[in-house]
């Protein structure tokens, strides 16, 4: 043990030793700012570390695990039942989507398809987690741009699908409604007519934030040419969904690798890019996105065909030896798992390809020369949830 | 009653204490009326939730039990602060509030000091809070703080200038400094010689009247010029390190601050305390002067906060244009439109 053994005199030690003691460290060259892992404008855990000169970003560096769960390691020691429950956790505003692809996944190394009205739904509940998720990044952008009202709009109608969800499955956030095989139960009565009026909502809600937020002209002056990622920067960085669509990449999993179990290719829908890779256009195109799942929503309502929502498959699941991956097109981006299984009742080693976790690491790149308020613009308009970074 | 009232003499000694006592009452009477009214209840609707609910009536008095909680909240200050004027900042932000009370009349005779030069004294005094802004932000030793006070102290030097200007086409359609004169003015006018409202300088000065608005409304640090205290960047900038009673203070002097440029702007745009259709000499206004500036106070505010809970934040450099760039030139266009138009009418 040290000779310290005042309090004060050691906690400045450890400070030191941390270099966390941003408050009383003025360095004579610029300025070190930590931002976070507590700071309001970072959804939770990300920690931060920009480099200013008076305002402006010379270096910005994003310092991610401090919420860091070990899923990849904790589903080696669970069922594949088990390991469905708690990726519902990985992006939490948009649970229904984590479950598909794993499930698709164990069900292309079982060999099993799961029955038309189960791919069906499972469509629509996907679609309306991303309805879910996206609204709320409308909203809350909107908050970390300033602009208060906007958040309690988006919480106000993410309640309409949240409601549905709940309704269908059982849970507002954490569904856990996916079966290897098909779906858990079929849908309660009058839903279909429900989730009608809901989607309508929100594609009124979307309207409603065009007219506040996205056509706001303040709100255009703090995004426009701010965070600008060229499409092959953006390629090379691994970015996915949104983000990379804003740049101009026409790459949707949706259209362009949509794995068998989902049924985008019955619905009429279109891929938004836009050309200009900055702040505003990837709020833009994720607004779209969010009416063009509302519309998908919409139509597969109409056309959910008749039948059992589960597939034979015994009740004790071995899914058989094999590797498999498989990656959809997620709220926030590609987000993949690969299953390695050695025929047990565990798989052996399951990677878990995130999308915020690639879509953070451009922040380095594009926050060089930015202003601290546009940092804010950058980090909101990337928009990753600290539970898909750090898994 | 009210010539009893008009009569009364008292010695220097009583009159000093009741005004002293009176605008003691009145700060944090005005900014517990504009906290629950706009920032609880009005806010709440306008983002289609109800606001506090348990707290007395309706939830009327959840300031109250906030304010109460404050005070009960230990005094922390940080390791590294500068005590000594970490303490006395918050004072200086408030003691810069109770000044402008002082000129702001509620009727001919119900005003604390009726100064000569009120416009001038108002305008001097509200820059006070620039000081203690700075000191919070240096003593607090946290960078947020730092760049939060250097924030508000670029933005409201900035805003300074547009309200000083947009001021002066009134007193110069006025022809007086002193608030009470421009009450008078405004009633007793006549707008391009039609007489019906007298003259409210909202009619004639609107151009004035919008950048006086948009000037406020960044030396109050709201939307969309609230950059110092921007939580989503800096954490609430210069306010970040202040806890219990002394944020309280804080939050006093904005509201309170906000109360009285509405009631300035009232007075010099709106009539102040003053009614279209009853004589400015009127000993009515005793007993309805102070209703009718609080009326005009509550239109002014409601304008101040709609925006406020409405628009985004602006970035600080655009901010920075918006004043220098758009309004100063455009306050200097209708300084010389005013004129012009005085010299020909």
């Amino acid at each position: 043990m040290t000779a310290v053994s005042d309090p004060s005199q050691l906690s400045d030690l450890v400070a030191e030793a941390t270099d966390t003691r941003v408050n009383l460290d003025f360095e004579s060259e610029g300025m070190t700012l930590n931002m976070g892992p507590q700071h309001p404008a970072t959804h939770g855990t990300l920690r931060i570390v920009a480099k200013l000169d008076g305002e402006q970003v010379i270096s910005a560096e994003p310092i991610c695990g401090y919420m860091h769960r070990g899923y990849e390691k904790i589903v080696e020691v669970r069922t594949y039942p088990q390991i469905n429950a708690l990726i519902n956790r990985i992006d939490w505003l948009g649970s229904f989507a984590n479950e598909v692809p794993f499930i698709l996944a164990a069900e292309k190394l079982m060999g099993v398809e799961a029955p038309p009205r189960a791919q069906w739904i499972r469509t629509i509940l996907f679609e309306m987690s991303r309805v879910a998720n996206i609204s709320l990044f409308l909203g809350d952008f909107g908050l970390q741009l300033g602009g208060m009202t906007a958040g309690f709009y988006a919480f106000r109608d993410r309640e309409h699908v949240l409601n549905m969800i709940e309704s269908a499955t059982g849970g507002r956030f954490h569904p856990n409604f996916d079966r290897i095989g098909g779906l858990k139960d079929d849908l309660p009565k009058g839903w279909i007519a429900d989730s009608h009026v809901a989607m309508d909502k929100l594609l009124a809600f979307c309207d409603e934030m065009e007219d506040l937020l996205v056509g706001n002209e303040i709100f255009q002056s703090r995004t426009r040419g701010i965070g600008v990622i060229p499409a092959e920067i953006a390629l090379n960085y691994g970015l996915s969904g949104a983000n990379l669509r804003a740049s101009g990449v026409d790459w949707d999993l949706r259209r362009d690798g949509c794995p068998p179990g989902l049924v985008y290719d019955q619905a009429d829908w279109k891929v938004w890019t836009h050309p200009d890779g900055d702040c505003f256009a990837r709020t833009w195109v994720r607004l779209q996105e969010t009416r063009e799942a509302a519309k998908i929503v919409k139509q597969l309502l109409d056309t959910i065909p008749a039948g059992p929502v589960m597939a034979k498959v015994p009740r004790i699941i071995k899914v058989p030896e094999g590797e498999a991956y498989v990656a959809t097109e997620n709220p926030l981006g590609e987000m993949g798992y690969y299953i390695a299984s050695k025929g047990d009742l565990v798989p052996f080693r399951v990677k878990i390809r995130s999308a915020s976790f690639n879509n953070i690491s451009i922040v380095p790149w594009v926050a060089r020369g930015a202003y601290v308020p546009d940092l804010i613009s950058i980090l909101g308009s990337l928009y990753f949830i600290l539970g898909d970074i750090d898994r | 009653m009210t010539p009893m009232l008009a009569s009364f003499d008292p010695p220097y000694w009583l009159s000093t204490v009741i005004k002293v006592l009176v605008v003691g009452a009145v700060v944090p009477t005005t900014a517990l009326i504009l906290g629950v009214v706009f920032l609880f209840k009005i806010m709440s609707w306008m983002q289609s939730r109800l606001g506090p609910q348990e707290a007395g009536p309706r939830g009327l008095l959840q300031l109250l039990a906030d304010g109460v909680k404050f005070i009960q909240k230990e005094d922390i200050a940080p390791n590294g602060a500068d005590l000594w004027v970490f303490k006395a900042a918050p004072l200086v932000v408030l003691s810069s509030t109770l000044l402008l009370y002082v000129a702001l009349p509620a009727s001919a005779h119900l005003v604390v000091e009726d100064l000569d030069v009120g416009v001038f004294y108002v305008l001097a005094i509200s820059s006070l809070s620039v000081i203690g802004v700075l000191m919070a932000g240096w003593a607090s030793a946290n960078k947020y703080s730092l760049m939060g006070a250097l924030r508000a102290a670029g933005q409201l030097i900035a805003y300074e200038l547009p309200m000083v200007l947009a001021v002066i086409g009134v007193v110069i359609q006025a022809g007086t400094m002193s608030l009470n004169g421009i009450v008078f003015a405004q009633n007793g006018g006549a707008v391009f010689g039609w007489t019906g409202i007298g003259n409210p300088y909202i009619l004639t000065q609107f151009i004035g009247f919008f950048i006086f608005i948009a000037a406020v409304q960044a030396e109050l640090t709201q939307p969309p010029f609230d950059m110092p205290v921007a939580e989503s960047e800096i954490v609430s900038g210069y306010q970040v390190e202040y806890t219990g009673f002394r944020f309280l203070i804080f939050f006093l002097a904005e509201f309170a601050t906000a109360f009285v440029f509405a009631g300035i702007a009232a007075v010099m745009f709106l009539g102040g305390w003053a009614v279209p259709w009853l004589e400015a000499s009127s000993d009515w206004y005793y007993v309805l002067g102070p209703a009718v500036l609080f009326a005009k106070v509550m239109v002014v505010s409601f304008i101040i906060f709609w925006v406020r809970f409405t628009y985004p934040r602006l970035r600080e450099d655009q901010l920075q244009s918006f004043a220098w760039k758009f309004l100063i030139p455009l306050a200097l266009v209708n300084i010389v439109a005013t004129a012009v138009l005085k010299v020909v009418f």
